[in-house]
């Protein structure tokens, strides 16, 4: 590695260094239980328009780190989720879900 | 006494006839065993996700009640017993599941 007074002179091409750190956005938006946020107690499975957006495209349940919901209503979640398969409310194999 | 709520599937074949007699008879089923109605909730012809015994659509019917927990087994047995029950559902409600319930009914009721 060329040191930066070479780089400066142009003494190494194709490596590229900043003097300053490149402002790389590092904080993305924080995830966020959206029961404990909007104060959803029971997750209902009669509602599979609800629970659409804790699926995905085949039918299967997203785990906690994809949509940030907490372990108490993830739990619920799944629950709810199973029953409305049971009910033939959701599929429980599809293909272009969403 | 519990609360309970039931979701059951009829066969889309059966008359409007058949649909109600079915409906009356596992309202009977309950009210004999000392059951206190809640509400009742037909949700109509709906599409199934999936095909049951190669339907593709039902009559979905929900009841909600409070009874004593046997009672709850007889008619479960009541509709496996009977083929034009092509799924049931029995849930115990908590605290939470019977607020919403009441929400749901009173939204329900408004939009109706």
């Amino acid at each position: 590695m060329g040191r930066i007074q070479d780089q400066a002179k142009g003494k190494k091409d194709g490596e590229i260094r900043y003097l300053t750190p490149l402002n790389i956005e590092t904080s993305k938006t924080k995830k966020y239980c959206m029961f404990k946020k909007s104060g959803i107690k029971y997750v209902d499975y009669k509602d599979p328009d609800f629970l659409l957006r804790f699926i995905n495209e085949q039918g299967k349940i997203l785990p906690r780190r994809l949509t940030g919901t907490s372990l108490k209503y993830q739990r619920k979640v799944a629950v709810a989720v199973k029953r409305a398969r049971h009910l033939a409310l959701m599929p429980y194999v599809a293909d272009l879900l969403k | 006494m519990n609360h309970y709520e039931t979701v059951f599937i009829l066969n889309p074949v059966l008359s409007e006839d058949q649909i109600k007699e079915t409906v009356k008879k596992y309202e009977d089923i309950l009210v004999s065993k000392g059951a206190k109605m809640i509400s009742k909730e037909n949700w109509g012809l709906k599409k199934l996700a999936y095909a049951i015994q190669h339907k593709k659509s039902g009559f979905y019917h929900m009841f909600e009640f409070t009874v004593e927990g046997d009672a709850i087994n007889e008619m479960e047995v009541a509709f496996r017993r009977d083929e034009r029950v092509m799924r049931y559902l029995t849930v115990a409600l908590d605290k939470h599941a019977i607020a919403w319930a009441e929400k749901r009914r009173n939204r329900n009721k408004k939009s109706a």
